[in-house]
């Protein structure tokens, strides 16, 4: 088996006469931490769609290690260990972080039709709660509404969601954005630590935390990607200046 | 060995726990369950029937609300059809004390299935039956969601509305009658406190598993569903399943209520399943508080009363009901328990 954890191949999606996803095939290797740039309504939140089950693709594979999953629906995949986190974060806001962060860790160790225990007590449940928190520096927040977070500290319970998955994978959409200078350092750290165990798919405009911690980058524009490869080269590729990075700075 | 010392973060993982169990919102429950344990109980020794079984019929459409409050409140599914649910469990009762009266069979063929007078067989009969119809109901209902779930809920309920109208074996839009109330051992159930203490408890014990349910993973999942269920998929749980047996629970649980209620008045007819009766009980939840454990009981006996004492003296009494519940939606948006007892916490 090669350390290709998770792979799209030749997807397509159209919106109408919009072609959102043109021709992507890339993959997410064990250990690397693969960004995924563009300008905005590149496609790139259409691809983590595809691949997290949100948008059914028109046409193309998605594989997480040796399994296909396109024909999956979300919670599939999530319990395959698919862990993702959404542009917009997306919780239970009246809930605490420990609730919505439970509901991953409920998912891996049984179906949820346990109608008796009751979950506040249960250990079996809180304990990887509380680890993913732990991860996310957030454990003192645990029982705090999410209602009562800043936007940065949301952005890490997404992450902590994800990480109760035990995920094999991690796509995150746009983790840093509006997390200020000093969020974005300390999710940056924190990313680094994380590729080691999980690999990830990064959307993220945050050029500096790019070039930081991503291993490959693949650069999407109008649905294709245009270009592929290390830091190093995506800063030279002419084409990728043009289109994204703007010339002006060349 | 004790939860403490089993490892360091054992203790900071726990809820913090607010353990004050005389709070106002203790004081108000106790105090609403209280007045309607002992107020028929009074009212019996001192010979007033007629308020035993009000209160009989306060409490067994306060359970009925319960069962609707766990799919409207708890699931997030504004069912407007749960009178399906209510009248069946109520024909359950009237068929089969109509067989069991006459000695005759309900079906003969391919099992042979006559009536029965025990309360205990009717009871689990109604609920399997409610559990099975709202499991085809529901199936089909949960790929839709706001109004369409709205109305194809209540398209489904017309359906066996007309059907019971329309069926002559069963008296058809006549209804049918229950000569002798349904039994069961031991107990004297035609005696009407003996059958208002059956009912509270049939009402104490659908709050208590309501309660009990919603602390659970199922609870945590289906509360998940209500707040937001892309979140639920993505964290690994399919929102579809658990809807639907948080539904199916509902139903069985208004389905039982109905059958208390086709014994307590000695008669089941197509009005029980009427829309006129699913908009009451959403009425009841509303007043009371949605999503709230004692919001349907306190809606209830609101309800119950504004239609008894109002009804009494105009025909209109409905046009003050829509008043109250104008004023709850504008000005008490948790209904009468949140204005009572307080906001509900969800930890
Ligand atoms: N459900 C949809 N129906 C129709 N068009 C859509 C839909 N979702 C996205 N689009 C369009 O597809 C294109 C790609 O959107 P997408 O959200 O994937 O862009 P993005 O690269 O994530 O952009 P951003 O950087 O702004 O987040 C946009 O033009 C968007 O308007
Ligand atoms: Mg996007």
């Amino acid at each position: 088996m090669s350390d290709v954890v998770l792979s799209l191949q030749k997807l397509h999606k159209r919106f109408g006469a919009l072609q959102a996803t043109n021709d992507v095939s890339l993959d997410l290797q064990q250990g690397e931490i693969h960004a995924l740039i563009g300008p905005n309504g590149a496609g790139k939140s259409t691809l983590i769609g595809q691949i997290a089950g949100n948008i059914r693709p028109d046409e193309g594979r998605v594989y997480l290690a040796d399994t296909e999953i396109t024909g999956m629906n979300i919670a599939q995949r999530a319990r395959l260990g698919l862990g993702r986190s959404f542009q917009v974060s997306s919780l239970a806001e009246p809930l605490s972080v420990m609730r919505n962060v439970m509901m991953g860790v409920q998912a891996l160790q049984s179906h949820s039709f346990r109608f008796w225990k009751p979950v506040a007590r249960d250990q079996q449940l809180l304990e990887p709660a509380y680890e993913a928190l732990e991860r996310m520096q957030l454990s003192h927040r645990a029982w705090t509404p999410v209602s009562e977070l800043s936007h940065g500290e949301r952005r890490q319970v997404e992450v902590a969601c994800a990480l109760a998955l035990k995920p094999r994978a991690l796509l995150l959409d746009e983790p840093m954005a509006g997390l200020g200078p000093e969020g974005s350092a300390k999710l940056t750290e924190l990313l680094e630590a994380l590729k080691l165990e999980v690999p990830i798919l990064l959307i993220e405009h945050d050029m500096e935390a790019v070039f930081r911690l991503a291993d490959r980058i693949s650069v999407l524009v109008s649905g294709s990607v245009i270009a592929h490869g290390d830091s190093q080269a995506i800063r030279q590729d002419p084409r990728v200046r043009e289109a994204y990075l703007g010339d002006s700075d060349a | 060995m004790t939860n403490n010392t089993s490892s360091g973060t054992t203790a900071i993982a726990l809820a913090p726990k607010a353990d004050r169990h005389f709070d106002r919102k203790g004081l108000v429950q106790m105090a609403l369950l209280g007045l309607l344990l002992l107020v028929p109980i009074a009212a019996y020794f001192m010979g007033h029937i007629y308020y035993v079984n009000l209160a009989s019929r306060m409490t067994i459409i306060a359970m009925a609300a319960v069962g609707l409050n766990l799919a409207i409140g708890y699931g997030g599914m504004v069912s407007f059809g749960h009178a399906a649910y209510f009248g069946l469990g109520g024909y359950v009762a009237g068929i089969s004390a109509y067989h069991a009266f006459d000695y005759s069979l309900f079906m003969s063929w391919p099992i042979s299935v006559p009536g029965s007078d025990s309360l205990l067989v009717v009871w689990l009969v109604a609920a399997l039956l409610c559990a099975l119809l709202a499991l085809a109901i529901g199936a089909i209902s949960l790929r839709t969601t706001g109004v369409y779930f709205i109305m194809i809920t209540l398209a489904f309920a017309q359906m066996i509305y007309y059907f019971a109208n329309s069926w002559p074996t069963y008296g058809g839009e006549d209804g049918l009658p229950i000569y002798i109330r349904n039994t069961l051992p031991l107990v004297d159930s035609s005696n009407s406190l003996t059958y208002f203490l059956i009912c509270f408890t049939g009402l104490v014990l659908a709050m208590a598993i309501t309660s009990r349910l919603m602390k659970s993973r199922f609870g945590a999942a289906l509360t998940m569903a209500r707040l937001n269920d892309v979140r639920l998929a993505t964290a690994g749980i399919s929102p579809y399943p658990i809807r639907l047996v948080a539904f199916v629970i509902s139903a069985a649980i208004t389905g039982l209520a109905g059958a208390l209620y086709a014994d307590l008045n000695g008669f089941v007819s197509p009005t029980s399943l009427s829309w006129h009766f699913s908009g009451e009980l959403m009425v009841i939840v509303i007043l009371g508080g949605v999503g709230r454990l004692y919001g349907p009981l306190a809606g209830a006996v609101l309800f119950v009363m504004m239609e008894t004492l109002l009804g009494g003296i105009t025909q209109y009494w409905q046009l003050f009901l829509g008043l109250v519940l104008l004023g709850v939606v504008l000005f008490a948006k948790h209904g009468v328990m949140g204005w009572l007892a307080g906001r509900e916490h969800n930890e």
